[in-house]
């Protein structure tokens, strides 16, 4: 277990200043991250120095003083106090120490700078939102690079967590108030964006990317994305709305529904089907509306009341644009 | 030299006038009602090996599925109730009894050198209790299963719609279980030591449980009424956590884990308490540094009340509470690094024999020892928000319960062994055993850490491809851990049966326990022990007649160069 205990420590930090992550860590992704893996490799050179020690130690006494004819049990102090203040109190500097570098740079990951550029995450079983100030909401989080970025985040349901790992970050979103999370990306790409709180059913699936673009690109990006909202027709509108509002993520659009939460969408407009009370209803445009802002009202039989609502977060014209995205999937 | 002159020399071994406390009564009835300290302590002992068996076969099946990156053959909701009755189970009846109610239990009278425990009633009631908690833990799994994780974070514990009500009485019920093992325990060491069993004269073992006990009895009610809140909550909608109502869901977090920080300090210092046992016995040596081991335990104890915040750094706390919290948690980690150095100052110059418990007890050293310091990465405030909620953490947290409780558990199950059954088992299969769980573990568990510092969250049922390697790498090792387990346990429960007779005294041990007869005589002692100073070896030699230790009253010269230990 040594061995790989020192790749683990000295591999790493010859990789970490080349690109593309190393055994331990991804690549790093925003300022805080070389940080923060500065001090992941500074306490595991300490961590490593120690317990190699320790077990060196051990293993020499074993071996030395092992059981065996002719050997005897030699006097030795049962205690002796100034030794054993040492080794309480040395080691209380280094974990000083340890704990000093830590909070310097959480203090750095918590302070938000002046003049963030803002994105408001909207989290909720088990999709993630994010929405920016021209009123783009979109189910990846894109960003431009050298800029630090605010994202201001609730979430609708239960505690979810935002964690980037490339970016060292990671924040609870809690039900009821709003958290903070700011970053400063420092290279175009794609990164994984998980959720990092247990969540329920579909939790290993509350999966986003964080595509970090040049600082030009993504103002043309945020400005094409916008464009297209508001030029689409209503079906094609849908069809945009059902990816990046997370419908997606519980309902499919073919007939492979398979892992979903909710039931899929083809060919089920103008049908009869069962609710959990027992009743039957026609998906009709008011059943879809009503199950958009009071998802809880009419379940369908065989699933669970775990839809979240979505009141206050569609415009009338965005639920008549999933309607016809709906009715469209019968011909498909 | 003759056997007539050992039998003048040797003290007396008690319980050979008196049948043992397994043979004294028969019927079902001698078990299900006895009062006996010992009896409840194995009544315990295969209640929660039941337990373990259950928590490893679903840690198993959990390992299996995690082969693929995809499904194999568990659905998501099928392996969010397992992950969570695996950690419920794991924690709450196997974990948090395992050492202080089933070997703490059997051995706590004996080495304080009494008849019982204060309260022996009581004492039964715990383990009654314990069934009951059970019970309510198979309930929930019948009555639709439990998929909240153990930590039963409100608002999703309080939306879910699986039996979140029955196992929080569960949780409940199996709280008062463990106050009332901590209140005999206490009472028992505060009143009832004999004559010469000063403080400082008590076995670190005793010591452990007693620093154990404040935490039961102090940090066990919090849990119970978090419990009942929790209920309350779900069914009357009382709203303290919900933020619709005015509550608030950190609140939650706060009460939950002001008792299971602690209690994982519960878990932890009996392990540390069998440990300082091994080394001492296993090394011939008197415990080195014993006052700083005793006040050690206690500092952790008090300290461990102080750190419940470290879990929620990024929970959204301010980080002036994150930064009190950090500050705290180091400090905790010093009494634990104490007592490695002394186990290792112990062993210096001493007569280290490497018998099954004593290979358990440096297992544990080198486990806890990872355990441990990876608890640094975790206690430090910016590593932490990387690593919190990752598999870093699921792999910390084994290394330091299972690493170091379970292996702890082992080797005092093997230590105390032939003293509960009076049967030795076969030395080198139980070594070859300790070697495979010792290898399977390390296989299963490291991996794992390189899986959380790069990016793996925990309680994910499928995940990225990237992570495949290391997964599959954690679910090899784990097959090895369970052959390793699994063969442990054949040749414990084989000794039973076929195992050599074990003499009062087979490790040379010093403590009171090895006074009395293996099984020890239902009553312990004949009459009360003369107590002396604990781990003092020199008047403790090998008889080989006896196939085990005898203690000599007085050392007459021409004995020394026949008895001098020389394993055996």
């Amino acid at each position: 277990m040594i061995t790989p205990l020192i790749a683990a420590s000295t591999l790493p930090v010859l990789l970490a200043q080349t690109s593309g992550g190393t055994l331990v860590f991804p690549e790093q992704g925003s300022d805080f991250a070389s940080a923060v893996d500065w001090l992941f490799y500074a306490i595991t050179g300490i961590s490593a120095f120690f317990f190699i020690l320790i077990v060196l130690v051990m293993s020499y006494f074993v071996v030395r003083y092992r059981r065996r004819p002719g050997h005897e049990v030699e006097q030795s102090p049962s205690h002796n106090t100034p030794l054993e203040i040492v080794w309480s109190v040395l080691p209380g500097f280094i974990l000083l120490g340890i704990f000093a570098a830590g909070f310097k740079i959480f203090l750095d990951i918590r302070r938000v700078p002046d003049g963030a550029y803002e994105i408001k995450v909207s989290a909720r079983k088990w999709s993630w939102a994010f929405e920016y100030s021209n009123g783009l909401v979109i189910e990846d989080l894109h960003v431009p690079t050298g800029r630090p970025i605010r994202l201001m985040m609730s979430s609708q349901d239960v505690i979810h967590s935002l964690f980037v790992p490339a970016f060292r970050v990671k924040q609870d979103l809690v039900p009821g108030r709003y958290s903070e999370l700011w970053f400063n990306a420092t290279k175009p790409g794609t990164f994984r964006l998980y959720c990092a709180e247990y969540c329920g059913q579909k939790h290993s699936s509350m999966v986003a990317d964080v595509v970090v673009h040049e600082p030009a690109e993504f103002d043309l990006w945020l400005r094409n994305e916008i464009d297209k909202t508001n030029n689409l027709p209503p079906a094609e509108l849908g069809a945009l709305l059902y990816k990046r509002q997370g419908c997606a993520q519980c309902h499919a659009n073919d007939e492979n529904s398979q892992g979903k939460a909710g039931p899929s969408f083809l060919k089920t407009f103008g049908t009869e089907q069962k609710l959990t009370t027992g009743e039957s209803v026609k998906i009709d445009e008011n059943y879809i509306r009503r199950s958009i802002l009071e998802p809880l009202a009419q379940v369908r039989a065989g699933f669970q009341p775990v839809m979240p609502t979505y009141q206050g977060r569609l415009k009338d014209k965005e639920i008549d644009a999933l309607i016809a995205y709906i009715k469209s999937l019968n011909s498909k | 030299m003759s056997d007539t002159q050992h039998q003048t020399a040797a003290a007396h071994v008690h319980g050979h006038g008196e049948a043992d406390y397994l043979s004294c009564a028969t019927g079902w009835k001698s078990w299900a009602f006895t009062l006996d300290h010992k009896r409840i302590g194995v009544m315990y002992l295969v209640a929660i090996l039941l337990s373990f068996l259950a928590g490893g076969v679903m840690a198993l099946l959990l390992r299996l599925e995690l082969l693929v990156p995809d499904k194999l053959f568990l659905s998501e909701d099928q392996y969010n109730h397992m992950f969570t009755l695996h950690g419920a189970i794991m924690t709450f009846l196997f974990l948090i009894p395992s050492i202080p109610a089933a070997l703490g239990n059997f051995m706590v009278p004996v080495m304080l050198g009494v008849k019982d425990v204060a309260f022996p009633r009581m004492n039964l009631a715990s383990f009654y209790l314990w069934v009951g908690g059970a019970i309510f833990f198979l309930l929930a799994v019948v009555l639709g299963g439990l998929d909240t994780g153990w930590t039963f974070y409100t608002p999703y514990s309080t939306t879910t719609n699986t039996s979140v009500i029955t196992a929080s009485l569960g949780v409940f019920i199996l709280g008062f279980s463990s106050i009332f093992t901590g209140l005999n325990f206490l009472v028992t060491m505060n009143m009832m030591r004999p004559a010469g069993m000063t403080w400082f004269r008590m076995p670190l073992f005793l010591w452990s449980l007693y620093a154990t006990s404040i935490i039961q009895i102090l940090a066990t009610p919090v849990i119970g009424i978090t419990g009942l809140l929790l209920i309350a909550e779900r069914s009357l909608g009382i709203g303290v956590f919900d933020p619709a109502r005015g509550g608030d869901p950190i609140l939650f977090q706060h009460f939950f884990w002001f008792y299971s920080h602690p209690a994982v300090y519960i878990m932890i210092l009996p392990a540390m308490g069998v440990i300082s046992e091994l080394v001492s016995t296993f090394s011939r040596k008197p415990i080195f540094g014993y006052r700083f081991i005793a006040y050690s335990s206690i500092a952790i104890a008090l300290l461990g009340f102080l750190v419940w915040g470290h879990h929620m750094f990024v929970s959204g706390q301010s980080p002036l509470a994150a930064m009190i919290f950090s500050a705290l948690t180091f400090s905790v980690s010093i009494p634990s690094a104490i007592k490695v150095f002394n186990w290792l100052a112990t062993m210096y110059k001493g007569s280290v024999s490497l018998e099954t418990p004593m290979c358990y007890a440096l297992a544990f050293i080198f486990l806890f020892g990872i355990g441990g310091l990876t608890g640094l990465f975790l206690g430090a405030l910016a590593t932490d928000v990387h690593l919190h909620d990752t598999y870093f953490v699921v792999a910390h947290f084994h290394y330091v319960m299972m690493g170091g409780t379970l292996i702890a558990f082992l080797g005092g199950l093997h230590y105390w062994w032939p003293k509960m059954f009076g049967r030795m088992y076969n030395e080198n299969a139980a070594r070859i055993a300790c070697l495979i769980i010792f290898v399977g573990f390390n296989a299963t568990f490291f991996p794992q850490f390189i899986l959380g510092s790069r990016g793996m969250p925990r309680r994910y049922a499928n995940y990225d491809p990237e992570f495949k390697f290391f997964h599959q790498f954690s679910s090899f090792g784990a097959m090895i851990l369970g052959a390793g387990l699994v063969m442990c346990a054949a040749v414990l429960v084989h000794s039973l049966f076929r195992g050599k007779r074990a003499s009062a005294n087979p490790w040379g041990g010093s403590t009171l326990e090895w006074k009395c007869s293996s099984p020890p005589p239902h009553h312990n002692f004949d009459w009360p022990p003369v107590v002396e100073e604990p781990y003092q070896y020199d008047h403790i030699i090998y008889d080989p007649n006896e196939r085990g230790y005898i203690e000599v009253e007085h050392i007459v010269d021409e004995f020394e160069d026949a008895t001098e230990p020389v394993g055996h």
